[in-house]
This record gives structure tokens, C-alpha cells and sequence, in this order.
């Protein structure tokens, strides 16, 4: 873990994914005691109006603050991202754990569950399955959270079958570990670098996909604010009033540009192969 | 090679299966009923059975499902709850945007990607090699609906200029039909682009690693030849795979750009289908993409094995 640090300090580009993430989880934590304004409030008098003192990044058609609704829109993407990307790699971590580690008839079974679901493009299967259980914030982690589920079980999987060959574990097994003490204790913490680093750009990818099914109105639902239901709303405005197009959009994209900075370092930094 | 091809579509007809039962279970999970959509609440019980006989509502499970796929098998996918109008019709006349829109993207972003790549992987650690890092990791870090809702704002503030509106087909009118399609496809190809780079920098640094590289150099074959004769064909394969897998996001993504350029393809329908719980128009119009999808991998496949003769069909 210290040479990881240490390595990480030398990579500035990684340097500027994690003060950018950072900076975000700030965003998202201290939200409501940062904004000046209720998010969902209307200032009737004061819609459409262009960024200033009272109003930072100006208002919306219905007179709402675009920066209180930004910052708390930070925090919506980063509680999805977080509980989805939760879902997803719990369930992808122990799916994998089990194929990799029997590569039996359940191993067969997991894996051609996860080539069903990875058939699918991840929005066109986010979209089915949150048109299924209906639009909401708690079904569209759900959802996101099943997106994701293969590519953490072909992840784990994969390195569980590359660890359990390994002599240590070999050696555990003949001297007569339990077979759950043998995966848990031994086989499952040398799983965690491909895992993590999955788990970061999983992360971006998760905000993407909560900002994609907000923009077509299937994800969060109004008046709770959204980046991406913000940039779907301010369509109609925007030649008007750019602000409130330009400032969820401007987001957005540092917020996925710094994961996966991030998530690139971090591949780089663990992927034993490119030491 | 035709034994592989063969033997690699029989692998297809489970995989297939199971997409079609998932999406059959999902359909059937939810809330509500299709009788209830159609005739509201207030339905007497007799018009209500008869509604249900007549979508096969009555029977078992199983049985709805193998009346569906027996339909879906000699082409017939059902007819729409709104229209009335027979889906496989109305899938394939949309499915020729999509496909169009598709090619096109992919193609935008192979001559963006590939000559990008190639520059970073030559000058490897240079200032040109670190901003077609940043390119490419902007490329996959904007969001194409972000991406497009700002394009339209630049391009309306700055130069006034709106995209044509009511969509013309390639046939009618082919000038008209790629000054439509030509900024959606734009939108969807960069966001392609930035893994494409990525992936064609890092194979070209592999392959130029390697021996047979060292040796044409040292026979005094220009940089040129080393390149586009050796290097590039080799450093093809992994290219082709991230291809093969971004395809897929590619038709994922026509779902939302066709949707802010009101492009009548198979995204917008799925979409509106949705929004309209229209449910056996999202089955079978999921249902074919999915299949769609399947099959470009496995043509990926097909095509990775011909040109890398190094992989057996075993």
C-alpha cells in the first residue's frame, strides 16, 4: 500500500483524478451548507435570470437556483454511483469468487447468466429494467446495479482463477484449510487490485448511466435535481438562457473526466504486469 | 474455417435463448396488467376475458412464452398495443437508420482514433503522446447527450445553424439524409474515438516491441513501411476487439441521441414505447437488438480468428 502511494504521488496526472474526486465527494458531503439557496425553492420573480452575486450560475425556468441545484445534484449522482456500483461489485464479488474458485457446473451456470446480461447494451438494459419497476431513484440503482453485475463476476473470476494455482494456496489446501476459510482468507484478498480499479471506473460509468436514464426522464424524478435531468430540461431553454445548459453539462464531465483519471492511474499503478 | 463459423452459431442458439427468456420474465414482471392498460379500470369482466384470450393471457406461463417465440421464430413479433400495426414491420424500417447511424459513427471515430493513436504510440512520452491521452480520456469521460446538447447550443448562438428538420431517408434524398445524420454521428463516433486510441496506442507499443519489427528495421525498411506494412496490421487485432465491444454501446447510444435529434430509429422506438407502456413493442424491439448486437460480436469474432493466423478454429 506505501508503494502505491508513493507511486501514485509521482503520477501527477493520477494526482488531478484524485483531487478532482475529491473535490466532488466534498461537493456531494457539505452540499446543503454550501448552496445559498433551497434547491427545489422558486424565486418566482427571478426566472431565467444570468449568473450573478445572489444567483452564481443563474436560474432556471421556474426561478430555481442553478448552483444549490448542482451541488445537490452532485450528491444524488454520488449516492447512485456509490450504491449502485455497491450492488453491482457485492454481487459480481461473490458471483465470481464461487465460478472461479469450483469452475463446476454452478461456474457454468453463473457464466452464462453474466453473458445474457452482457448481450445487452448496458443503457438499453438499464432502460428495460427501470421501465419494468418504474422510474424512481431507488429502482434506477437497481438497475445500474444489475448493469454492472458481469463485468465484476468476469473480473473477480478471472483472478481467482489466476490466484488458486498459486502455491500458497495449493499449500493451504493440503494442509487441510476449510474450503470457505481457503476463499475467504486467502483467495479473496488477493482478488482486490483488479476489483478496485474496477470499482473506480465502475463509479463513472454508474454516474453516466444515472445521468443518461435522468436525461430520457427514467431515472431521477423531478423536482429532485439530476445533472442529467437539468441538461434535459434546459433544452428548451438554453438558446436563451445557455447557463443553465452549460453548468450541469460542465459537471458531468469533470465529474466522469476525474473518475476515470482516477480509475486510469490506478490500473496503471496495480496491474502488476506494467511494474 | 467454415466448420468454426458453423460451430460458433450453434454456440449462438443458447445464448439467444436465454435473452429471449429474460426478456420475457422481465416483461412479465411488470406491475399492472396489459388488459388493465388497454381497457382502464373500469372494464366489465366478460370484455376483459376476452381481451386476455386473445394475448394468450390465460395460459400457462410457459405456454405464453413458447406462443411468443414460436411467433418470433416464423416472423411474426405481435402487433403494437397502440397502433395495431404489426412490429417486425416497423423494426426493420427503423432498423436502417439505426444500422446507418451506426456505420457512420463508427467510421467517424476510426478516422479520428486510428491516426491519433498511431502519432501518441511514435512519440511515446512526448507532450503530443500526453494530449492524446487527455483527448482520449475526454472522448470516453463526455457523455454523448451532454456532448450533443452543447453541441447544439455552440451551433446555434455562434452560427445560427439548426439541424434539417423531418427525417429523409438515405434513399431519397442522400445529401439531405447525411446532412441529418452527419452531427449525431459525430457525437456518437468521438465518444467512440477516445477508447479506440487508446487501444490502437497501446497495441502499436506492443507490436513495436517486438522481434520481427527489430528485424525489418534492421534489413533498412523505411519508418513508413515499418508502420503501415508491419506494425499497423499487427496491432489490427486488439483494435478489432475494442470495436466489436464499443458497437454495442454504439447501438446503446442511438437510444438517446436519436432521441435529441428525433431520428426515427430503433432507440426513439424502444424509447417511446416505454413511455407509452407499450410493452410488446420494447420486447420485441429489445429482443432484436440484443440479437443484433450477438451477432456483430460473433462477426468480430469471425473476422479477429481470419486475420490472426495464429488462432486456430478448433
Amino acid at each position: 500500500m506505501k508503494e502505491i502511494m508513493a507511486r501514485l504521488k509521482k503520477d501527477k496526472v493520477g494526482i488531478v483524478g484524485v483531487i478532482g474526486v475529491g473535490l466532488v465527494l466534498l461537493l456531494g458531503l457539505f452540499g446543503p451548507w454550501l448552496s445559498p439557496h433551497d434547491s427545489t425553492e422558486m424565486y418566482k420573480e427571478h426566472m431565467l435570470e444570468g449568473p450573478s452575486a445572489t444567483y452564481w450560475f443563474g436560474t432556471d425556468e421556474f426561478g430555481r437556483d442553478i448552483f444549490s441545484r448542482v451541488v445537490e445534484g452532485a450528491r444524488v449522482s454520488l449516492y447512485v454511483g456509490l450504491i449502485s456500483v455497491g450492488i453491482g461489485a457485492s454481487l459480481g464479488f461473490v458471483f465470481g469468487l464461487i465460478a472461479g474458485f469450483f469452475q463446476n457446473w454452478v461456474d457454468n451456470l453463473i457464466m452464462r447468466i453474466m453473458d445474457i446480461l452482457f448481450a445487452f447494451p448496458d443503457i438499453l438494459l438499464a432502460l428495460t429494467i427501470v421501465a419494468v419497476l418504474g422510474p424512481n431513484l431507488e429502482n434506477t440503482m437497481i438497475a445500474i446495479g444489475i448493469v454492472f453485475t458481469p463485468v465484476f463476476t468476469r473480473t473477480v473470476r478471472a483472478a481467482v482463477i489466476a490466484v488458486k494455482e498459486m502455491e500458497f494456496i495449493i499449500s493451504a489446501k493440503a494442509i487441510g484449510v476449510k474450503t470457505h476459510k481457503v476463499i475467504f482468507r486467502h483467495v479473496s484478498p488477493n482478488v482486490l487490485a483488479p476489483f478496485i480499479v474496477q470499482s473506480t471506473l465502475a463509479l463513472s460509468g454508474a454516474i453516466l448511466t444515472e445521468a443518461a436514464l435522468s436525461f430520457l426522464g427514467l431515472g431521477i424524478q423531478p423536482p429532485n435535481p439530476s445533472w442529467g435531468a437539468m441538461l434535459n430540461e434546459s433544452r428548451q431553454y438554453m438558446e436563451i438562457a445557455p447557463w443553465i445548459a452549460i453548468f450541469p453539462a460542465l459537471f458531468i464531465i469533470v465529474t466522469i473526466f476525474c473518475f476515470n483519471l482516477l480509475g486510469d492511474s490506478l490500473r496503471d499503478l496495480l496491474d502488476p504486469k506494467l511494474k | 474455417m467454415f466448420a468454426y463459423i458453423l460451430r460458433r452459431l450453434l454456440m449462438l442458439i443458447p445464448v439467444l435463448f436465454g435473452i429471449s427468456v429474460f426478456i420475457f420474465l422481465i416483461m412479465k414482471m411488470i406491475p399492472g396488467d396489459v388488459v388493465s392498460t388497454i381497457l382502464g379500470t373500469e372494464a366489465t369482466d366478460e370484455a376483459r376475458r376476452q381481451l386476455e384470450k386473445q394475448f394468450g393471457l390465460n395460459l400457462p406461463i410457459y405456454q405464453q412464452y413458447l406462443q411468443w417465440m414460436g411467433g418470433v421464430l416464423t416472423g411474426d413479433f405481435g402487433v403494437s398495443l397502440r397502433t395495431g400495426k404489426p412490429i417486425l414491420g416497423d423494426i426493420i424500417s427503423r432498423f436502417g437508420l439505426t444500422l446507418e447511424l451506426t456505420m457512420l459513427s463508427a467510421f467517424i471515430s476510426w478516422i479520428i482514433a486510428i491516426p491519433l493513436g498511431i502519432v501518441a504510440a511514435l512519440k511515446r512520452n512526448t507532450s503530443t503522446d500526453f494530449g492524446v491521452r487527455i483527448i482520449s480520456l475526454l472522448g470516453v469521460s463526455v457523455p454523448n447527450f451532454a456532448l450533443a446538447t452543447l453541441l447544439l447550443l455552440v451551433l446555434s448562438l455562434a452560427f445560427s445553424y439548426y439541424p434539417p428538420a423531418g427525417y429523409v431517408s438515405l434513399f431519397e434524398d442522400p445529401m439531405k439524409n447525411l446532412q441529418m445524420m452527419i452531427l449525431p454521428a459525430f457525437v456518437l463516433g468521438t465518444a467512440m474515438a477516445g477508447a479506440v486510441m487508446r487501444m490502437t496506442r497501446s497495441s502499436i507499443l506492443e507490436v513495436l516491441r517486438q522481434d520481427f519489427i527489430r528485424t525489418i528495421r534492421a534489413k533498412g525498411a523505411s519508418e513508413r513501411i515499418v508502420i503501415f506494412n508491419h506494425a499497423l496490421k499487427n496491432a489490427m487485432i486488439p483494435i478489432l476487439t475494442i470495436i466489436g465491444m464499443q458497437i454495442g454501446t454504439l447501438l446503446g447510444g442511438t437510444v438517446i441521441i436519436e432521441q435529441i435529434f428525433s431520428l426515427p430509429g430503433l432507440g426513439q422506438m424502444v424509447l417511446t414505447a416505454i413511455n407509452q407502456r407499450d410493452y410488446p413493442v420494447v420486447q420485441g424491439a429489445v429482443l432484436f437488438i440484443a440479437t443484433v448486437f450477438v451477432l456483430i460480436n460473433l462477426l468480430v469474432d469471425i473476422l479477429y480468428s481470419y486475420l490472426d493466423p495464429r488462432i486456430t478454429y478448433k
